[in-house]
């Protein structure tokens, strides 16, 4: 099997990446926001591995399981206040936080 | 190209735009699992079989899983699935499936890429140059779980 170009694999991740921002920007509901920004870490992890194949080091894998190790932290702090968001306001609609 | 890794790079396109123009999260969640096992066979192909495999048991294993407790918790939305809700993660899968058989019919498994880096070699950096930054990683972890425990605590 002929091995993966890093260039198509790192044009890959790069719109991986900003489809995870264009759900961002775009979105309202904080739930998706939380999805689209683990859109963008996974391109990001995608990045390294490509970049750790290129040379054929193990850098780049261990920067992904630092990645996964910082998104899944992420996504429990994260959800855990969404949920708080959530029983305070009964709304996920990003634009109507904030305020008393 | 390699035509697995055109084939997997399309699903994995296809199911991200479909995630973010998703009005029920339980529909997009599906397709971000279809995407992330995309992923995972794009880094399998480049060699980084190890962290392929974290991909599937960690990201759409337990951080999806994760997701789905809190659409259930918050009962925001109706998570009762129709059927026509599965076709369209059905048919994405399907094609990683193909690829799965193709790969394994034409029996080049162990023509991996010449750069393979193997799980021996990761697990040798990660404990060796990189022991600090995996003792961080669990600090982090452990701030993590206070964080969320703190923030889930039910107050009088």
């Amino acid at each position: 099997m002929a091995s993966v170009s890093p260039e198509y694999a790192l044009l890959l991740a790069g719109v991986l990446f900003c489809l995870g921002l264009v759900g961002v920007i775009v979105r309202r509901n904080l739930l998706f926001i939380l999805l689209c920004v683990e859109i963008m870490l996974n391109a990001a992890g995608l990045a390294f591995v490509v970049a750790g194949a290129r040379w054929g080091q193990p850098d780049g894998q261990v920067m992904f399981i630092f990645l996964l190790t910082m998104a899944a932290a992420e996504v429990a702090v994260g959800l855990a206040l969404l949920i708080l968001h959530f029983n305070r306001r009964k709304t996920l609609n990003a634009d109507l936080m904030g305020g008393g | 190209m390699n035509t697995v890794f055109a084939l997997s790079a399309l699903v994995a396109v296809a199911a991200t735009v479909l995630v973010i123009t998703r009005r029920n999260a339980v529909h997009a969640l599906l397709y971000l699992v279809v995407s992330l096992l995309a992923v995972a066979v794009i880094m399998f192909l480049l060699g980084a079989a190890f962290v392929a495999a974290l991909e599937v048991i960690i990201y759409a294993g337990a951080i999806m899983v994760l997701f789905v407790f809190v659409i259930m918790l918050i009962g925001h939305e109706s998570i009762a699935m129709n059927p026509r809700a599965w076709i369209g993660p059905s048919v994405l899968s399907g094609v990683l499936l193909i690829e799965l058989a193709w790969v394994l019919a034409r029996g080049q498994l162990g023509g991996a890429p010449a750069t393979e880096v193997g799980p021996k070699q990761v697990g040798i950096a990660l404990f060796g140059p990189y022991l600090l930054g995996a003792e961080m990683a669990a600090f982090l972890l452990l701030a993590g779980l206070v964080g969320a425990f703190h923030l889930g605590r039910r107050r009088n």
